[in-house]
């Protein structure tokens, strides 16, 4: 474990990180959100939610991996990493199918970016968590199942 | 020593007639070989393995389930067979000491011939027997071991410690360990473990923040000149099944891609053996095994599974064996590899049943043992009541133990249904034995003892009843958590395991009438994994009740109607509910 890391990371405040993080360009959350209407994150299920962000078509795609875990230990901050091996990918979505507004994230990816993406989601019930990737003016998927329980009762 | 059932009764009304005392030694040595635990030595490289001790220090009864069900791929396979099922798969002869220790079958009155199993200072003698002839044999610990009894509880774990220190452990992975709290895991890892030499590993938990491995992943260790690889796996769901809030920074899961990777480093390393030592659980493992290259062996435990020989699994690059060994300090796995160059070319394995009447207490071990209790001896040794029945946890619905304890829940707290976890671990208690308090505490004694009583709907009560079945019977394994269904006082259900999630929990009846979805219930429970909840401590709750009661006969086993498994599956026998 690192925590001279970590102590470091804390004492300079958390949310420092991520300004620089912005200001360096490797975060466009207003770019991102140009790209996709505020009508795609108001969806209230997923089939409005790919059709208001321009995603139509949908190619199911073994390039895109999503590493996620299989039952969340909790489903406020669920870990999600996607990456995408398709060439010339411009945008990741993320969607957690269940939730009561299914698209949580899409991430612009410029200048040759690699297409890969990590965050947190929450999600409030077993859902399949899809990902949309851009590449070349189509759009890619994949997903996988995150199961969210109530837990005890273990052996 | 071998006879039939009915040699054997006869044998056993003769014994009684002639007033012999059915525990001692002298019955049992006519029936088990004197060469009971000689075992010969293979190859260069050996691995002692036990794991779900659960904190029983002294020899006690278990019984195994005679309910134990595959779903999906898993239907009829090990580690689901039961009874003369497993007998007929393993070429075990029925009435033998093998078959008393590998099953349910006539568990009382095999149980008087054969006398109690585990005690750490017997399974010392068993260990250090086994080294002398295996010089270099490493022995690990698959975890829950400092969880299970009171004297774990109120030492916080010491006695449980200072036990595997004195066993000689070499190297171990958790589970319940986790329940004492992160603060004392490492405290324990850092101060006792360190100065013991044990290596504590677990490749799959990481910080939550960066995903720094909290334990090393894995340790290398030279025997006989050949280099060997020990992975950790912890159990992946402890902060589900278990309570989040005891270890708040650190995250789990299966995570197989990371396992691969240490594998092939330490292949790269120049391990010419890779063995994991697992609190998957089995099913866990056997998918493991597929898909992961490179491990001669996974050693392993949680699912309380006593498999007689390893399950061999083909994979992309080779084959990985499979094993489970059991649990309550019952059984102590032997594993011979004969490694030349960098493969595994033959193995021999055993799961040695742990008798304790074969076994001579290590006076070391008795003396250390004795030193722990002693400040408790009169606290544990508080009888509550006498129990007519026999007293048994294990099985995947229901046993009678936990239909003692949600008896008590509904009766003292005045609710209309109980619930009670699903755990595999608890010590039986033959008919006509004292219930005492140790006993009570075999089955209760975990560091989030809370009872409740919450008033639930219909629906609530079903979608729980849901999601804990389906933590048993996903047909996906990596989504199975490896405990029993949720125990249920005073509801009466129908259950189709080999349904989905929402489809599985039926005709559900609250003293004859159908469970209203939308009516309010008063629903007893204990073990809360939410954080803050306050209530008395389920053992107080259920002495009370015994206290009073004094004597417990006629429990009335509340056991669901099955649906869908079929009536020859392999995995059910002697089922006192109904089997449709």
């Amino acid at each position: 474990m690192n925590a001279l890391r970590r102590n470091v990371l804390k004492g300079a405040a958390g949310a420092g990180t991520v300004a620089v993080a912005v200001a360096a360009g490797l975060l466009r959350p207003t770019q991102a959100l140009a790209d996709v209407p505020r009508s795609a994150f108001e969806a209230k299920n997923v089939g409005d939610a790919l059709k208001n962000m321009g995603a139509s078509g949908l190619v199911d795609s073994k390039d895109i991996t999503i590493k996620a875990p299989d039952i969340a230990e909790n489903g406020a901050v669920v870990p999600v990493e996607v990456t995408s091996g398709i060439a010339g990918t411009t945008a990741i979505a993320i969607l957690a199918e269940k939730n009561p507004t299914p698209l949580l994230a899409d991430f612009g990816l410029m200048g040759g970016a690699a297409g890969y993406i990590s965050t947190r989601i929450k999600m409030s019930q077993t859902s399949l968590v899809r990902a949309v990737v851009t590449a070349g003016g189509k759009s890619y998927t994949a997903a996988k199942e995150v199961k969210v329980t109530i837990g005890g009762c273990g052996g | 020593m071998h006879m039939n059932r009915r040699e054997f009764l006869q044998l056993l009304a003769v014994a009684a007639a002639s007033g012999m005392a059915l525990d001692s030694k002298s019955a049992l040595a006519g029936k088990a070989p004197s060469n009971f635990y000689d075992v010969p030595r293979h190859g260069n490289v050996s691995f002692l393995h036990f794991t779900d001790c659960h904190a029983q220090l002294l020899p006690i009864w278990f019984r195994e389930p005679n309910v134990n069900l595959g779903v999906g791929d898993a239907v009829g396979k090990p580690p689901h067979l039961v009874g003369q099922n497993l007998l007929k798969r393993y070429g075990i002869k029925p009435g033998s000491a093998e078959a008393h220790a590998f099953t349910y079958l006539d568990f009382t009155e095999a149980a008087k011939v054969y006398g109690k199993v585990g005690g750490f200072a017997h399974l010392k003698t068993l260990v250090d027997k086994l080294r002398a002839q295996r010089p270099g044999a490493l022995l690990l610990d698959g975890g829950d071991t400092w969880q299970g009894s009171a004297t774990s509880l109120w030492t916080n774990a010491q006695d449980m410690v200072d036990a595997g220190i004195a066993l000689g452990v070499n190297v171990m992975t958790p589970h319940w360990e986790a329940t004492f709290g992160a603060d004392r895991v490492m405290e324990i890892v850092n101060k006792d473990f360190k100065q013991a030499n044990i290596d504590f590993i677990a490749q799959n938990v990481v910080t939550n923040d960066f995903g720094d491995q909290v334990f090393k992943p894995y340790v290398m260790k030279d025997m006989n000149g050949v280099k060997v690889a020990i992975i950790g796996q912890a159990f992946p769901y402890t902060p589900i099944a278990n309570p989040r809030y005891m270890v708040p920074d650190w995250s789990f899961g299966i995570r197989d891609d990371s396992m691969q990777k240490w594998v092939d480093e330490a292949r790269a390393k120049g391990a010419q053996a890779v063995v994991v030592l697992s609190h998957n659980g089995m099913d866990v493992d056997l998918k493991m095994a597929s898909r992961v290259t490179g491990i001669d062996a996974i050693f392993g435990g949680h699912t309380h599974d006593g498999v007689p020989q390893p399950v061999e699994i083909k994979n992309a690059k080779g084959v990985t064996l499979v094993t489970n060994a059991g649990s309550n300090g019952k059984f102590l796995g032997v594993m011979d590899f004969e490694v030349k160059g960098t493969r595994v070319v033959s193995y021999k394995y055993r799961l040695l049943p742990v008798f304790s009447n074969l076994l001579p207490a290590d006076p070391g071990m008795e003396a250390l043992i004795k030193k722990a209790r002693a400040p408790y001896e009169k606290k544990l040794n508080e009888k509550l009541a006498v129990s007519d029945d026999f007293l048994y946890r294990r099985g995947n619905f229901n046993g009678t133990w936990d239909q003692l304890l949600v008896d008590a829940l509904m009766a003292v707290k005045g609710a209309d249904a109980a619930f009670s976890p699903g755990f595999r671990w608890g010590t039986t208690l033959l008919p006509g034995e004292d219930i005492t308090m140790e006993r009570l505490m075999d089955q209760t004694a975990i560091t989030y003892p809370q009872t409740t009583l919450t008033n639930m709907t219909g629906e609530t009560i079903k979608s729980i009843m849901e999601d804990v079945c389906d933590n048993l019977f996903n047909a996906d394994p990596y989504y199975q958590q490896g405990g029993d269904m949720v125990r249920v006082g005073g509801i009466e259900y129908t259950v189709s395991p080999n349904q989905t999630i929402g489809k599985r929990i039926a005709d559900m009846r609250i003293n004859g009438k159908p469970v209203d979805a939308h009516k309010t219930y008063k629903v007893a429970g204990w073990a809360p994994v939410g954080e803050g909840v306050s209530g008395e401590p389920v053992w107080d709750v259920v002495a009370s009740y015994l206290r009073d009661k004094k004597v417990i006969k006629g429990l009335k086993l509340n056991e669901p109607k099955i649906v869908g498994v079929g009536k020859s599956n392999p995995g059910i026998a002697d089922y006192s509910g109904v089997l449709a």
